[in-house]
């Protein structure tokens, strides 16, 4: 343990925390708190008069069916994404790491999808797979599969989990190439010697020793597919078709800012940051336990 | 139980680099075998090469009479000691044990009482439930010679096993491999850079130089009789003294940095021949002017307690030439200044050939 620091001067500490303070304020407390309290005002069609009801938004959007469909899509689309962008980020992964010759390119060019924004990830997703248009539906139509993701919700959820997944592979492969090398060559070899072949070799210890990795991308993936893929939704669906996919942040936006119903939309976005809270103090809990950190 | 025999092995990694090459050696049933050299001198990869980590070039590696090149490591019966232990950090020291087993399909209860066996003979039954993390250095080195000798493989293969050990460790642990070895009568192969390892240790030595094979012998053969200069002053501490001379053709040389030495009992090189001799520091002791071989003016003086070192250059040398190490007992007392004449033990002066450094 370092020596504490102590300031002879009382007001210093207070001044240097001061910037990081007031961005927390701005740009989180200020927000958040006006968040909640506006998910407890119920104002009218005209918006010339304001009411504070309590938790009535919140009995209203729970009671909902909109509401629970969009949460059984939210969890269907997140759980999906994160476990289909984590799947194939550990198998390319796995591939990169036994890779020798051009090693470095071909990293290099796995990682480029990150750098694209969601609404052009969707945007490229959504061309390659239009149904009038598409060279990618064009070629599933021609197998006789009849593909068109705007009437079929589950054909829609599909392409918009393969958009979010794609997007969120670069950054996951990134993170399990890293935690591969970190993984020391000899235990490898000593595996080898001990039997085991290259499969039980993952399962048995490359894999125990990726948990901390796994883990961290687990928390960050279920934030991505919960809050950052709205650009993604809003682009290749809308939430269509019908609702099909609509997503917790997708309804928050279309009730709050479409049809204007502000209570409701800040009660839900009340909701979904609770959900969240308690998703990442769950995998906390109970995920982190059974990882190993080195 | 299994002998190894290597012949004409070579390693060579692309970029045409050659790392080894073309070694043979004969490792007889149960004898422990030690490479030993400067590290870059190929023996990691000859190690490495026998497990089964490394693909051989060309050449043949055999354990038994079956040739393994082709055999996968874990089908060659073998098990490894790793410099820095690999133990597998999220597993119990049990199942860092165990792991090797249960790959191999043994039954629960065999792998059982091999483990807890295996644990006794090392002492380390209380630590069975622990992680590798919360054992300190020696502990771990032993959980990892625990996970070798639990599989009864044929070949046990140490790869620097105690150069990440403190001093003392590295000694007592030094002693446990050895009797551990002895009591198991597995055939091994050790690599080590350290030469006290390499003679305490070894059955066979091999000291080993750019990717060659410069002496195999026996770890007495290798420091009475060297095959090189190279072997003269790796094995020996302090290191033997290497000198230039000339033959004169009559029982005698004259050291190219000035000064003169007899040689007795044994057969001097024609006249004229450029030759380097060497004569280790404990091989010569302190007589009479009128028997000495060399003579030394002493200009440095180490008290050992044991031993005293006198360092300095042969009598009528040039300055910076002819300089000479001579052990003496702690008992001697000696000055900077003094002159002492020297014999050279019969027998242990060593000569090589100048341009190919090899024994004469």
């Amino acid at each position: 343990m370092s020596p504490r620091v102590t300031f002879p001067n009382k007001i210093l500490p207070y001044l240097l925390l001061a910037p990081q303070l007031a961005i927390t304020l701005v740009f989180f407390y200020w927000p958040a708190s006006q968040a909640l309290y506006q998910s407890m005002l119920r104002e009218d069609p005209f918006g010339l008069k304001t009411k504070f009801v309590w938790f009535q938004n919140f009995a209203k959007v729970l009671n909902d069916p909109n509401y629970l469909n969009s949460l059984k899509v939210t969890v269907v689309f997140s759980a999906s994404t994160a476990i289909i962008a984590m799947g194939m980020a550990l198998i390319l992964a796995v591939m990169a790491d036994r890779v020798v010759r051009g090693r470095g390119i071909y990293r290099t060019l796995l990682i480029w999808p990150y750098a694209v924004a969601p609404a052009i990830a969707g945007m490229l997703w959504l061309f390659m797979f239009n149904p009038t248009m598409g060279s990618f539906a064009y070629m599933l139509r021609a197998t006789g599969y009849n593909w068109d993701p705007l009437l079929n919700g589950n054909q829609a959820m599909v392409l918009l989990v393969s958009a979010a997944a794609w997007k969120q592979i670069s950054y996951n492969f990134l993170f399990f190439v890293a935690g591969l090398q970190a993984i020391p060559k000899s235990l490898i070899e000593a595996a080898a010697i001990d039997g085991a072949g290259p499969n039980k070799r993952f399962w048995t210890i490359v894999f125990p020793l990726l948990a901390p990795t796994t883990f961290f991308l687990l928390v960050i993936n279920t934030v991505y597919a919960f809050f950052d893929t709205f650009g993604i939704v809003h682009a290749v669906t809308g939430g269509g078709p019908g609702k099909a996919t609509e997503t917790l942040v997708y309804k928050v936006y279309s009730d709050g800012f479409v049809n204007l119903i502000l209570g409701d939309s800040a009660a839900q976005s009340v909701i979904l940051m609770v959900i969240v809270i308690a998703l990442t103090a769950v995998q906390f809990r109970y995920v982190e336990r059974r990882v190993h950190y080195g | 139980m299994a002998e190894v025999t290597l012949k004409d092995v070579r390693k060579v990694y692309p970029g045409n680099v050659e790392a080894v090459k073309g070694i043979s050696i004969d490792i007889p049933d149960g004898k422990l075998c030690v490479l030993v050299g400067p590290s870059g001198c190929g023996k990691s990869t000859l190690i490495r090469m026998i497990a089964g980590l490394e693909s051989i070039t060309s050449g043949t590696v055999s354990i038994g009479s079956k040739v393994v090149n082709q055999v996968e490591p874990a089908d060659r019966d073998i098990a490894m000691v790793f410099q820095s232990y690999a133990l597998y950090p999220h597993m119990s020291v049990y199942d860092n044990m165990a792991y090797g087993l249960k790959n191999r399909g043994t039954p629960k209860a065999e792998i059982d009482s091999r483990v807890k066996e295996a644990a006794r003979i090392l002492a380390i039954e209380s630590f069975l439930d622990r992680k590798p993390r919360q054992l300190s250095g020696g502990q771990r080195q032993r959980v990892a010679m625990g996970r070798a000798i639990v599989r009864k493989p044929q070949v046990f293969l140490f790869d620097e096993p105690l150069s990440n050990l403190d001093a003392k460790l590295r000694g007592q642990m030094r002693i446990e491999i050895k009797k551990l070895q002895q009591t198991l009568g597995v055939t091994s192969v050790y690599v080590t850079h350290d030469q006290v390892e390499a003679m305490t240790l070894a059955d066979v030595l091999v000291v080993m130089n750019e990717g060659r094979a410069e002496q195999i012998d026996t770890p007495i053969g290798v420091y009475e009789r060297p095959a090189s200069v190279f072997v003269a002053g790796f094995i020996g501490s302090p290191a033997m003294n290497l000198m230039k001379a000339k033959s004169t053709g009559q029982a005698g040389l004259d050291l190219a940095g000035g000064g003169s030495v007899k040689l007795r009992e044994m057969s001097t090189p024609e006249a004229g021949r450029d030759i380097l001799l060497g004569v280790r520091p404990e091989h010569m002791s302190v007589v009479t002017e009128d028997d000495a071989d060399l003579l030394l003016d002493v200009s440095v003086i180490e008290t050992l307690g044991a031993d005293t070192l006198a360092h300095g250059h042969v009598a009528g040398g040039k300055p910076g030439g002819g300089e000479l190490v001579v052990r003496l007992p702690g008992s001697t007392r000696v000055n900077v200044g003094d002159r002492l004449a020297l014999a050279i033990q019969p027998g242990m002066a060593h000569l090589f050939d100048a341009s190919s450094g090899r024994r004469i």
